[in-house]
């Protein structure tokens, strides 16, 4: 494929010298604002993939045996593959590319003031990486025996054995596009802290850089640290799969508690890789729409690079009794809790942001004001699970699930969203529809709590995780549980919620068409009156941003300084000298 | 919690622990959640109001933080002496006395095997009864289980016992129970194995040590004959 476009670029560049063709405009840029979107359509498609599958699986758990519209009568290890690739399709394929990738590309040189990456072609590189990775991912659900269904956490001997999983190439598949777009990460997140730490604006310190930007830093600092294990053993997965090495396999000599510590090792600092950014969009939303600066913008910094040093000590906790010495159980609980501290910080350090502040509510402020909310749940919920004992009942019940759907709703889509429609109008130059705005909002955070309130409930009642169907289970068919609903009506209750809020979707796509099809560019190159370098460049920015490279004189949160408001305005951009 | 059975000895330590961080962990969620209400609804914009210049770096606002901190950590310590105790209580202790009896329980894909003592109360002798999916335990005694599997990772869970424990291949690993109430449990696989993951409950029946002799009898009856006609 490669090589096709190679040839087709070349042809192209003899015909017009003067106009970039189709794929050298938009497959073979090196422009970090068109990789950004190149990741950014990429990812929202890959989303509609995941969203359908949730929607085929949960319609199996409430109406099981369904003949499922669009999809028809799910099978045991259908059931249990759209499960697995839901799970890997919205971290690794959504989360990762839209929240670290999409954004990161988009806004790093924007915020720090220059004209692209260090290594834009590193950067080309990164994506089309990341496409053959999706691209051998989807392929995965239609080869022999079909997809992979050992749930994306792919524990062997499951994961290792094909007489055991029954899905040969499926699994193999799997395991080589999760690795594929760990390459893609890698060649993603050198660029991006290599840039934010190389190329800044003269006059821009350390302290004066915009929080979304350092929390991607961060975050491509976090996955780099942690991803080294997992790589290896990804490649020891591969040989157990097809050269039938013993890595994991007891018979051989392996070990299959060794996967375990190598995946969680990377998995639970990737949850803080991909909060970090979702984190730091809200950071630039709730000051530029409260008009406040970031309480305690130090402090917040330090937490964040505490929490990503405490977040490589917790990772057994998902362990507690995977049969570990259980002495480990202790360390592990209390590394844990630790992690409330920070969180709980950067909690209360966002909401004293809003103290006394002048807030308007517009589309981007309750996307991240919902964030806030939505993530406390997901947050509290945790303590639960993080302390050993009370994880002996909760380990592998829906209340994780609802647990961590509390943390990676809000982070992956919320936070998307508010990113989205923040910045918007600096992507395309055009200002969105705010009525349609908030009613995709309303449509999309009303279904989610009802989608996944019910859940926690459910799993207070012991019901298991990927369990295809509960009618042979007596006691996860109980009647009245809840407000004279009984577990079955529940089921149904959270499966009816996320067909209305994958219904939503559509009136965000609908605002979308519309904004694309606008002739005139309303926005303006600052329309909120923020203080960032990005909303200098005109929007949308031109080739090299800025017309003018610009120099920093402040940090990016003055807003309401006294000096400012007696001469009537309450921003003070960081390009301003005066 | 009364929302499910408790029916073993540490099912109730394990609630106890789970009630005590719903409280401080409801104090927090509501009190935080209380106050981000409030601020967005008393700081909407106004006309004529302008925001205030606070940047956090002043020294009360600092003061205030530590305070939170503090307590967010004493929190933090009450949860996990409460988490530990029980865990230790659950999975670090075994009961020694006469009386306790060991099964054998093996994973495979997709069932459940249980090996138990007959009526001479040990293992690996003649009057051992095996069963598939039925779990035959008394009333009020302590149990050592021995947990194994013989394909892939699955988990030994009894929600009514508050018991879990990945069997892995390759390793036994042995833990307790003690049942308090007679009755039928659910046991459930609780780790992905496969596509028959759904497809393994099995029952734990806890009988009243008159049942269980009479389980037992019909058992080794069945053994016997079996033997007979060998």
């Amino acid at each position: 494929m490669a090589t096709a476009e190679v040839t087709h670029d070349a042809h192209d560049d003899h015909g017009h010298h003067a106009d970039a063709g189709f794929v050298k405009k938009y497959l073979w840029s090196t422009d970090h604002k068109m990789i950004a979107m190149q990741y950014l359509v990429t990812g929202m498609a890959m989303a509609l993939i995941g969203g359908f599958f949730a929607y085929v699986f949960r319609m199996q758990l409430a109406f099981p045996g369904v003949d499922v519209p669009g999809f028809g009568i799910v099978s045991p290890a259908e059931y249990n593959a759209l499960v697995t690739n839901h799970g890997t399709i919205m971290i690794f394929w959504v989360a990762m590319p839209v929240l670290i990738a999409a954004f990161g590309n988009f806004l790093i040189p924007l915020m720090i003031g220059c004209d692209d990456m260090v290594f834009p072609k590193i950067n080309r590189l990164s994506y089309q990486v990341f496409l053959l990775s999706a691209i051998v991912l989807v392929s995965s659900f239609f080869v022999q025996g079909g997809g992979f269904g050992g749930a994306w956490t792919a524990y062997p001997p499951l994961s290792a054995v094909s007489a055991y999983n029954l899905t040969p190439l499926g699994s193999t598949l799997w395991v080589v596009a999760v690795a594929l777009e760990f390459v893609a990460f890698l060649l993603g997140g050198i660029n991006f802290i290599t840039t934010a730490m190389n190329s800044r604006a003269p006059g821009m310190r350390l302290y004066d850089i915009p929080m979304a930007v350092w929390m991607i830093v961060v975050a491509s600092i976090l996955f780099m640290a942690s991803v080294g294990p997992l790589i290896a053993g990804a490649i020891m997965l591969i040989f157990d799969q097809t050269l039938h090495t013993g890595f994991f396999d007891p018979a051989k000599g392996g070990d299959p508690v060794l996967w375990q510590h190598l995946f969680w090792f990377f998995g639970h600092p990737e949850v803080y890789v991909v909060l970090l950014p979702a984190l730091g969009f809200v950071a630039e939303i709730i000051t530029t729409f409260s008009r406040k600066p970031l309480f305690a913008y130090r402090t917040v910094l330090y937490t964040v690079f505490g929490t990503g040093i405490l977040s490589f000590t917790v990772w057994a906790h998902h362990q507690f009794i995977s049969g570990i010495d259980p002495r480990m159980a202790h360390i592990f609980t209390i590394t844990t809790l630790l992690i409330s501290v920070p969180i709980a910080e950067m909690m209360f350090v966002y909401i004293a942001t809003l103290y006394r502040g002048s807030i308007t509510l517009t589309t981007p402020m309750l996307w991240a004001l919902a964030f806030l909310g939505e993530f406390l749940i997901g947050g509290v919920t945790g303590i639960f699970l993080g302390a050993s004992g009370p994880d002996i009942f909760y380990h592998d019940t829906y209340f994780v699930l609802a647990h961590f759907h509390y943390t990676f709703f809000p982070i992956a889509i919320i936070g998307s969203f508010a990113g989205l429609t923040y910045w918007w109008p600096k992507i395309t130059g055009k200002m969105m529809n705010e009525t349609l705005g908030k009613i995709h909002f309303w449509g999309t955070v009303i279904p989610f709590n009802l989608i996944f309130l019910p859940l926690f409930v459910l799993g207070q009642l012991g019901q298991h995780r990927r369990i295809y169907s509960y009618e042979g289970f007596g006691e996860l068919m109980r009647d009245d549980v809840l407000l004279g609903m009984g577990m079955q009506d529940l089921r149904i209750l959270a499966t009816t919620a996320l067909v209305v809020m994958l219904a939503f979707q559509f009136v965000f796509f609908l605002n979308v068409f519309l904004t694309l099809r606008k002739k005139e560019k309303d926005a303006g190159s600052n329309p909120y009156d923020a203080n960032s370098l990005e909303w200098l460049a005109p929007s949308p920015p031109g080739h090299g941003n800025f017309a003018e490279l610009p120099t920093v004189y402040r940090g990016p949160y003055e807003y309401s300084h006294p000096d400012r408001k007696a001469k009537g305005t309450d921003f003070w951009p960081q390009w301003e000298k005066e | 919690m009364d929302w499910i059975v408790h029916a073993s000895t540490y099912a109730d330590s394990v609630d106890n622990a789970i009630l005590l961080i719903t409280w401080l962990v409801g104090f927090w969620f509501f009190l935080t959640l209380g106050i981000f209400f409030w601020l967005i609804i008393r700081y909407r914009a106004k006309p004529g109001v302008d925001a205030q210049y606070l940047t956090g770096g002043e020294a009360q606002p600092k003061k205030f933080i530590t305070w939170i901190h503090m307590l967010v950590l004493v929190c933090d310590v009450f949860i996990v002496v409460a988490a530990i105790r029980v865990w230790v209580e659950v999975k670090q202790t075994l009961p020694e006395t006469p009386e306790t009896q060991t099964v054998r329980v093996i994973g495979q894909q997709w069932a459940w095997s249980f090996v138990h003592p007959g009526p001479d109360g040990q293992l690996d002798t003649p009057d051992d009864i095996k069963t598939v999916d039925d779990l035959h335990i008394e009333v009020d005694r302590p149990y050592i289980y021995e947990l194994t599997s013989r394909d892939v990772m699955h988990s030994f869970s009894v929600i009514s016992f508050r018991l879990k424990q990945d069997a892995v291949p390759g390793r036994v690993i042995t833990g307790w129970f003690q049942a308090t109430k007679a009755g039928d449990y659910m046991i459930q696989c609780a780790e992905m194995c496969g596509i028959g993951h759904g497809l393994m409950p099995a029952t734990v029946h806890v009988e009243t040590p008159e049942q269980h002799a009479a389980w037992q009898a019909s058992q080794s009856g069945g053994a016997m004959l079996a033997q007979a006609g060998r």
